[in-house]
């Protein structure tokens, strides 16, 4: 049923998406950042895939552009799921936001946003949600030390640091 | 439990009466327990069980929970505390009066367990003191059990300085 629908994206968008295959059930296209914003218009005002799932980064620490960042639909018209990628560098980590198509959007960005630093342009809300004011880096980050603690209370004394 | 060595020597009957008095306090005091059950994540099942009705802790008086902390003295963390629910935790136990006894349920609450990084809090103890571990990932209701009752033996063991700090 979602096949009809994934190659009337892939027809609409040509060659503005890089790949486009279906893996998994999901259609997965790889796009330009400057063509997120048309592209997921086009998803969802044309193709119906009205519900925003996720957004998320994966970091790639050898690789430049060093991020990848993951969205994904779901068509509860066509009952397709869509996955959209992009890649974007260390030294400017923007994407647009897609609050203005999805209200849900928000909440989500300002997770992807502490976790790995991508910032989104548009969003006016990017305080942390999952961690605290006053933490230091992106613990989702290859390069963020594993056992790095930010602790928010001062530790006390230890017992069994014997005098 | 008296402690002749650190303090002025008190007569033999003031010594004979202060241990009566600890030791009936104590006994008073391990029989009831009030539990705030701080309960943050999945150690809560086990929590649950060992409450109601199959294992029971109301057998040691240890069954009422009190949702305020000024009204208990017993404080349960009950799964994994991150560092941003620490300064809660830290309010919650600042808030409790004296006596007031901590039990760390479960290996998240005693050592961290298997979270070693930006987000939990490798212990409790780092930030209250606490007065018995149990571990395990969740303990057993019996190790639980087991858990209450030495705690009721140190309870009983203990000073109850009631009037001024000599008795």
């Amino acid at each position: 049923m979602s096949e009809a629908v994934f190659e009337q994206v892939r027809e609409h968008l040509g060659p503005v998406a890089q790949a486009a295959a279906v893996a998994h059930g999901v259609l997965a296209l790889s796009i330009e950042p400057a063509q997120l914003l048309d592209v997921v218009r086009g998803l969802k005002d044309t193709f119906g895939f009205d519900m925003f799932t996720d957004v998320t980064a994966v970091d790639w620490p050898e690789r430049e552009p060093r991020f990848d960042v993951v969205w994904h639909f779901y068509s509860t018209r066509h009952f397709g799921r869509v996955r959209v990628k992009t890649r974007v560098p260390l030294a400017d980590p923007t994407v647009d936001s897609l609050v203005p198509f999805y209200g849900s959007a928000r909440f989500m960005e300002r997770e992807c946003h502490e976790m790995y630093g991508i910032r989104f342009r548009g969003n006016d809300d990017l305080r942390p949600i999952l961690l605290y004011e006053g933490f230091v880096g992106h613990p989702l980050r290859r390069d963020y030390p594993k056992q790095k603690e930010q602790p928010l209370v001062p530790y006390r004394p230890q017992p069994d640091a014997k005098p | 439990m008296s402690t002749p060595g650190n303090r002025a020597a008190p007569s033999g009957a003031f010594e004979y009466l202060t241990t009566k008095k600890d030791e009936f306090v104590g006994w008073a005091r391990k029989f009831s327990l009030f539990p705030y059950p701080f309960v943050t994540a999945c150690c809560a099942m086990e929590f649950m069980s060992v409450s109601s009705t199959l294992y029971d802790t109301d057998r040691f008086g240890a069954a009422l929970p009190r949702f305020t902390p000024r009204q208990s003295d017993l404080l349960m963390v009950v799964g994994t505390v991150t560092h941003k629910q620490a300064p809660i935790l830290k309010k919650v136990y600042e808030q409790m009066c004296e006596p007031k006894w901590v039990i760390a349920f479960g290996v998240c609450a005693t050592s961290g367990g298997f979270y070693q990084n930006y987000a939990a809090l490798p212990g409790i103890d780092k930030i209250i003191p606490v007065d018995l571990y149990i571990p395990g990932c969740p303990p057993r209701p019996e190790m639980v059990i087991d858990g209450i009752m030495k705690l009721q033996d140190k309870i009983a063991a203990e000073r109850h300085p009631i009037i001024n700090d000599r008795f």
